[in-house]
């Protein structure tokens, strides 16, 4: 017999919630996308430890104060670390399975994270040199999808003691 | 129970939209706090309060570590709640002797967000969240209570917006300010009845922060330390219905326990973000006539959302500070319709 209607336990409830926001990037950020917009990577530097942040968010975690040199970086870099991706997500367009991985690009002094694509998995490692393949240049938006991922290029590996040190 | 002083206070200029990011904002409040408090980083503790449900921004309140500097690894906590809970984290931690000073600070970016909606997310998730009052409609049944408790009249609302907004011509970091007539106010149309715009507070992006030292440590860098004489806070029912909105009992047993009536007060810095809440306020704090309220404008004409409470601790140590108040008493408030209520009473030397 099933339980009389007012003895039985409301379960759940339906209380649907969605919030908007008009998100601003800041002005750092806004600098960095503005770049991405024109193709270009801006990162910038630390005035008193002189790192260089990217994607930068006008300031630098370590000594508390404001960056406000810009750099432009170069949109090739190495490989500092990565994992392969196996498991399908709605949200992200590249092919299954995949390599992410972190990204030290020419000139900057933290990771970057992005997607390795155009070489067999089991050859993506740590040092491996890769380049930014960007959407064509029409498509070209202040988005981070701008850069669709990066790729090998033929060029040595960089040995893992260069690396360490932004790991 | 040990001293503690406010040693330094800073705020940002407060503005309607700021397109800075949270540490853009809030590093330069920071830099100019401790540049005042004579105190070299890294503090003994820091703590702040902050809520990324204003900006949609997950773990906003994480990265606005920046601003402080975080490295090499501090002590550091955070509270979904104004900036003055922070104070009173960090005064309990330095009265645990853990801490001789400490940085407090808090930033709210409220502009991304529908503000009124926003906050109707801290309800009761199952019988009242779902019906998403918003947060002035909520003010404005507390208002009506309120004027049907004591027999004042929308009159009275409106000259406190007016006293407020005149006040605030003296505060460069107010968003709102300057000289308006109780007749033309009340000509206007309402929001939510009995509130009009003039009642509520404006929607704006700011920080704050404040160093606080204990004794010594006080007196060695500050020639002025302005002391935390008392210090409460008291909470009432998540349930608006069981609560009686036309009074605020935690802020008269906190009013008590922090010994607001232990001496005159000269100045109070109310956090009433609504004109009828600086009422009831001053009725549960007991203020006299005489007692000069809210000299900054108080939040009616600046209320960053998590400092706005802060602020009014700061403005009140300022007025210490600068010599023009003997003794004054700060209030923050938090939740709707004053649901929670800290009280600090700060005196000079």
């Amino acid at each position: 017999m099933s339980e009389p209607e007012e003895t039985k336990p409301v379960k759940s409830i339906k209380a649907p919630m969605r919030l908007e926001y008009q998100y601003t990037a800041g002005q750092a950020t806004s600098r960095y996308l503005r770049g991405i917009g024109q193709g270009r990577i801006l990162g910038q530097r630390c005035p008193s430890c002189r790192k260089v942040y990217v994607p930068p968010r006008g300031s630098c975690p370590r000594c508390a104060v404001a960056t406000t040199e810009e750099v432009q970086l170069s949109d090739k870099g190495t490989v500092t670390t990565f994992a392969i991706v196996r498991v399908p997500s709605e949200n992200i367009s590249v092919p299954l399975p995949f390599a992410s991985v972190h990204i030290l690009l020419d000139g900057a002094d933290i990771p970057f994270f992005s997607v390795v694509q155009g070489c067999p998995l089991e050859q993506v490692r740590i040092g491996m040199r890769v380049r930014a393949e960007w959407v064509p240049r029409e498509d070209l938006a202040p988005t981070a999808t701008s850069i669709r991922w990066f790729v090998p290029i033929d060029e040595p590996d960089v040995p893992f003691e260069k690396l360490e040190a932004a790991l | 129970m040990r001293e503690v002083a406010v040693v330094s206070f800073a705020q940002s200029r407060h503005v309607r939209r700021d397109t800075r990011n949270e540490v853009e904002i809030l590093m330069p409040v920071v830099h100019e706090v401790v540049e005042r408090s004579g105190i070299e980083r890294p503090f003994d503790f820091t703590c702040s309060g902050s809520t990324d449900f204003l900006q949609g921004q997950p773990f906003a309140f994480v990265m606005a570590l920046d601003a402080a500097g975080a490295w090499p690894p501090i002590s550091e906590s955070h509270v979904e709640m104004d900036g003055a809970w922070a104070l009173y984290e960090a005064w309990v931690k330095i009265q645990t002797g853990q801490a001789d000073h400490a940085l407090v600070y808090s930033f709210g970016k409220s502009s991304p967000g529908d503000l009124p909606e926003v906050l109707s997310r801290q309800l009761d998730p199952y019988v009242l969240a779902p019906l998403w009052p918003d947060a002035v409609s909520l003010a404005a049944l507390q208002a009506r209570a309120w004027l049907e408790a004591s027999g004042h009249s929308e009159r009275e609302l409106a000259e406190v917006a007016v006293r407020s907004r005149q006040s605030a011509k003296a505060n460069p970091n107010a968003l709102l300010s300057g000289d308006l007539e109780v007749a033309k106010l009340l000509a206007e149309p309402y929001l939510a009845a009995p509130l009009r715009r003039h009642d509520c507070p404006p929607i704006c992006d700011g920080a704050a922060a404040l160093v606080l030292a204990a004794g010594d440590v006080a007196r060695r860098v500050s020639r002025r330390p302005v002391w935390i004489r008392g210090i409460d806070h008291r909470v009432e029912a998540h349930s608006l219905g069981a609560r009686n909105l036309a009074e605020s009992p935690s802020t008269r047993l906190a009013g008590e326990r922090a010994g607001v009536g232990r001496g005159r007060v000269d100045v109070a810095e109310l956090h009433a973000p609504f004109t009828h809440q600086e009422w009831i306020l001053r009725e549960a704090l007991g203020l006299e006539a005489g007692v000069d309220v809210n000299p900054s404008g108080g939040a009616l004409c600046a209320n960053p959302m998590m400092a706005a409470g802060l602020i009014r601790i700061g403005e009140a140590a300022r007025r210490i500070a600068e010599g023009t108040a003997r003794r004054a008493v700060a209030h923050a408030t938090s939740g709707p319709c004053l649901q929670q209520n800290l009280v600090c009473v700060l005196e000079g030397e």
